[in-house]
């Protein structure tokens, strides 16, 4: 019988020849990640175990973004103990601001991950990784502190759900708003604890950064991992990124999965989740008209190039309303200088934006773009619970780049062909 | 072991910036964690929540962020189980790596009313609801995981491996 990409990653990585859905598998860990907000705690779980040091250093990856640059005391306090023990175990990559990026968008633009790698990190959006072909699954700080330790982690293999994407994506529509329609479609336990695999001709042609998008959100369903079989798409990215090397896998034509989605993408338009959970999508024509008060351009689902290229697409000439603040937020330092290169900040200036350093900020209402009471912001973020970017009485609209940016113009929801 | 106390409930897909929202996760001292269990959902309930009282929710508890910041408020607050219709992965690899006792049980969590009186014996996970005088049993959990909750959590048992292969 046949595999599924997401079973021969973790077949190979438990050193068997093949593995089934319900299995329980000892893996080997190619890299483990944590924040400043998840690795405070795994670091207090590591010292507890009583090893000197961790299992590989250049295989532990630290990366403070959530509340950096440090927002107030407590959090330069939990900064500051990741960075020592980064000291301490000799780390090679830990990324002090400056030098950093949204975790999710840092590690597969340094080459740190790869296609056919198995990854966990303290970060349920570690999933993003499925972009590239690779597995990886968000855990707690001491399922990480365990994998610090041993370099190797439990896994139950999941049932695979595949997910078909026909026809040719219109204008504006984007991967963001293909896993919007998806989890619209299966609910946010749609695919709990299964592996999501991404399939079909809208996938084949999209861009790494738009495979990455579709990916980051797979947890939003409730999925272990997202993934999509790298091609030679992500061979040109991966290829002189890559610092460890990489194998493409890919499913078998008589894998198994438990149920099989298919989408017509041409019909599509960009697509909104509205307040409060991001399963609540619709159509962006149909929720015009709902007046924000703030716009995010960022964080790990949306701030890579793709993105800030789309949102300078619809800002271009345009002013932001008066009454909304627009931020953007480049997901890394390189994205950063290379949206600078392509002028790209000179049109978000123009528009009245400010772009940020990158940080997770206002994506988990850290901080840099927290909502009052009664404020609503459009957001290209990932999640809109009560109280997820401030106040519990505020709420949040998830969209791509185009209409977040399209939105901000307006001052109200709105798709960027309405932008005259 | 049995667990008893009175019931909180919750509906479904509690997240965990319901449980412990981001404001707070500048810091990890269970204390101050504890301090704001569940506020975004029912802000009282870190004043009314006594030790030995259980949550009782729908599907997909605990969905959202990594942060075992939310098991360890809800422990830490004297929550001495949660008992939910599905909860979700992350949520519930950190309720057993942390110690804290939770249980699927759709008919439980269907059945029991908020205030009930509730006893659950864990081995046998069977759930006890002496207010209704009913019982639920709750899915079996995997034989590895029992071995876990059995060494204390996940640090005890890494920490008992590693002394095995003389890396400690």
């Amino acid at each position: 019988m046949g595999m599924t990409i997401t079973e021969k990653i973790l077949a190979a990585h438990a050193g068997k020849e093949s593995v089934q859905p319900g299995e329980l598998v000892n893996v080997r860990v190619d890299l483990a990640l944590g924040n400043d907000i998840t690795a405070p705690v795994a670091i207090r779980e590591f010292e507890k175990i009583g090893v000197d040091r961790v299992y590989d250093r250049d295989r532990v990856v630290l990366v403070p973004d959530h509340f950096v640059p440090n927002k107030d005391i407590k959090s330069a306090e939990q900064a500051k103990s990741m960075r020592e023990f980064a000291r301490k175990h000799c780390l090679t990559n830990y990324f002090e601001v400056g030098r950093m990026g949204i975790e999710h968008c840092l590690l597969p633009e340094q080459g740190l991950v790869g296609p056919g790698d198995l990854v966990i990190g303290a970060d349920s959006h570690t999933c993003t990784y499925g972009g590239l072909g690779a597995f990886s699954t968000g855990v707690g700080s001491t399922d990480l502190a365990a994998a610090m330790a041993l370099g190797e982690t439990w896994l139950k293999v999941p049932e695979s759900i595949k997910f078909i994407y026909h026809g040719e994506m219109p204008e504006w529509v984007t991967g963001k708003d293909l896993i919007l329609y998806t989890i619209g479609k299966i609910g946010v336990d749609g695919a709990l604890y299964m592996a999501m695999e991404f399939t079909g001709p809208a996938v084949e042609k999209m861009s790494v950064d738009g495979r990455l998008t579709m990916a980051n959100m797979a947890v939003e369903a409730g999925a272990k991992n997202g993934i999509a079989a790298p091609d030679q798409i992500t061979r040109a990215y991966v290829e002189g990124r890559a610092k460890r090397p990489y194998t493409f896998y890919s499913s078998d034509p008589d894998a198994l999965y438990a149920q099989i989605h298919e989408f017509d993408v041409s019909k599509m338009e960009p697509a909104v989740a509205m307040p409060h959970l991001p399963e609540n999508v619709k159509p962006v024509s149909q929720v015009a008209g709902v007046t924000i008060d703030q716009a995010v351009i960022g964080s790990c689902t949306n701030g890579r190039m793709d993105d800030l290229r789309e949102a300078a697409r619809v800002l271009k000439g345009h002013k932001v309303n008066g009454n909304v603040r627009l931020l953007i937020i480049p997901g890394t330092q390189e994205i950063y200088r290379q949206a600078m290169r392509e002028g790209l900040f000179e049109i978000f200036l123009d528009s009245g934006a400010a772009i940020s350093t990158p940080t997770c900020g206002p994506c988990l209402g850290g901080h840099m773009g927290i909502l009052a009471k009664g404020e609503r912001s459009i957001a290209t973020t990932n999640r809109n619970f009560v109280g997820r970017m401030g106040h519990p009485g505020s709420e949040v609209y998830l969209s791509s780049p185009s209409v977040a940016a399209a939105s901000a113009i307006l001052g109200r929801i709105g798709a960027p062909w309405e932008v005259k | 072991m049995e667990l008893k106390g009175a019931t909180w409930k919750f509906g479904n897909d509690v997240d965990t910036d319901a449980i412990i929202p981001a404001r707070y996760l500048n810091t990890s001292d269970p204390r101050e964690l504890a301090a704001h269990c569940m506020e975004d959902a029912d802000p009282q309930f870190p004043q009314k929540v006594k030790a030995g009282d259980i949550i009782v929710a729908g599907k997909n508890f605990g969905c959202g962020s990594s942060r075992e910041h939310a098991p360890i408020a809800i422990k830490e607050a004297g929550v001495s189980c949660v008992i939910a219709k599905t909860f979700a992965r992350i949520f519930y690899r950190n309720a057993f790596n942390i110690g804290l006792p939770i249980f699927e049980s759709p008919e439980a969590a269907e059945a029991i009313a908020e205030g009930d009186q509730v006893a659950v014996d864990v081995e046998a996970g069977i759930i006890r609801n002496i207010t209704r005088n009913e019982e639920y049993r709750a899915t079996q959990v995997p034989p590895f995981m029992q071995r876990i909750i059995a060494a204390g959590g996940l640090i005890n048992y890494v920490s008992e491996r590693m002394k095995g292969n003389g890396r400690v």
